[in-house]
């Protein structure tokens, strides 16, 4: 699995986002590679304007709010299964 | 009721006078506090769940000016769907950014992204920056700060006042052709396609609460701050104290007012409680409404995260224009109330 977090850098919700999904990642023992976007172009790439913003094997998931714990980890199992 | 409850607690079961400096100060203090938490929770929920409607990238496509319209082929094959090339002209543009600006949730972090957003998707340069203007000037906190302490005219005034110099802002920056002075990579961006997620109420719910949670959690301590101070100042300093200073005979009173203003950005929590004593104590109203929008539409920070995208000749257009436009609020209201 690929997880992208894309992020205009230095705000507190993207760093939040990027904790949270490492611990879900943890917790679940799910292997994914966690790669940060900060670039703009491949950020409008996937058609957002609000960060931070999750994409999970190339969908995105959320954008513009940081979601709580829990549905981080339905966003990633249902990806997994 | 609520201040005559307060009224009780302070003068009757802690025994302080309602003529003394720290009786007067501590009443103040304790009625706006409360008030103020509750206002913001209450409507901050509910400003939130408007907001849910409006992601950036639905305003986006609302400012594009592009609908979607069924035509019929002709050839017996039925309807496609094809995109309109209008877009939106001038005026009406700048209105409906305007207005848009005020329920579409913004943060700076995200100025960015929304600027090449709507530039790629063909809104007008000019249109764009009325989104810009009106979106952190009228923003929820300022306006529920205005409304909890100066009354629901003040910040009616403020929410229309802050419209108008958006559509305005918007218009000449429009007017003035300055598409050249976008950085030139922002025209190479291209958008990819997302289809909007639709929402169920639960999450419009959970995602309104979260947000309550945020801005509390952000202004809590400013907004203490603020009332303190406030409640300080109410309780200590002479009732005419700023009248000679920042009342509407003095002309310095407004670009001072600008100039003090623009440092402060981001903090409309803690400074309206202040600003409150300060009309009290004798600031003119056209002076505070443009010290209030010096600091929320003239921040700093902003305009750094807007040079990715803008050229200094624009920023410094831009400064220029919002800078006129406040001051020139800022003596209107003076000479109307006057």
């Amino acid at each position: 699995m690929e997880i992208k977090i894309l992020s205009t850098g230095g705000c507190a919700n993207c760093k939040k986002m990027e904790q949270l999904v490492l611990e879900v990642l943890k917790e679940t023992k799910t292997a994914a590679e966690v790669i940060k976007v900060t670039e703009i172009k491949e950020i409008m790439s996937f058609g957002v304007m609000s960060t931070p913003c999750l994409v999970i094997n190339n969908k995105v998931k959320i954008a513009g709010k940081l979601p709580a714990k829990n549905t981080i980890k339905e966003f990633i199992m249902s990806e997994d299964a | 009721m609520w201040q005559a409850f307060v009224d009780y607690l302070v003068y009757q079961v802690m025994g302080l006078s309602p003529q003394s400096h720290l009786g007067s100060a501590l009443d103040f203090f304790i009625y706006d506090t409360v008030k103020i938490f509750l206002m913001l929770a209450v409507i901050i929920f509910l400003v939130s769940i408007i907001r849910s409607f409006f992601p950036p990238e639905r305003t986006r496509k609302i400012l594009s000016g592009k609908r979607e319209v069924k035509v019929d082929t002709g050839d017996g094959t039925g309807a496609v769907t094809v995109e309109t090339e209008s877009s939106l002209r001038e005026f009406l543009g700048n209105v409906l950014a305007a207005l848009l600006g005020i329920v579409t949730p913004f943060c700076s972090c995200s100025a960015v992204p929304v600027f090449i957003g709507f530039v790629e998707s063909g809104v007008p340069l000019g249109v764009t920056f009325s989104f810009l203007i009106s979106s952190p000037m009228v923003n929820e906190v300022a306006l529920i700060m205005l409304w909890g302490m100066f009354g629901w005219k003040i910040a009616a005034i403020y929410i229309s006042t802050g419209v108008i110099v958006a559509i305005i802002g918007g218009i000449i920056i429009g007017r003035l052709k300055l598409e050249h002075q976008v950085e030139d990579y922002v025209y190479n961006i291209k958008m990819g396609e997302n289809e909007l997620v639709k929402l169920t109420w639960k999450e419009r719910v959970d995602y309104a609460w979260g947000y309550v949670q945020d801005i509390l959690k952000k202004v809590w301590l400013y907004v203490l701050i603020g009332i303190a101070i406030g409640g300080f100042m109410h309780g200590y300093a002479p009732a005419d104290f700023l009248v000679r200073y920042a009342g509407k005979d003095n002309l310095f009173a407004v670009p001072l007012a600008v100039a003090i203003g623009v440092p402060l950005y981001s903090n409309a929590a803690g400074i309206i409680p202040i600003v409150n004593v300060l009309m009290e104590k004798g600031m003119a109203l056209g002076t505070v409404l443009a010290f209030m929008m010096a600091v929320t539409a003239l921040s700093l920070p902003e305009m750094i995260i807007l040079r990715k995208v803008l050229k200094p000749k624009l920023i410094g257009i831009f400064i220029g224009i919002m800078t006129v436009t406040i001051i020139f609020v800022g003596y209107l209201f003076n000479a109307i109330m006057a």
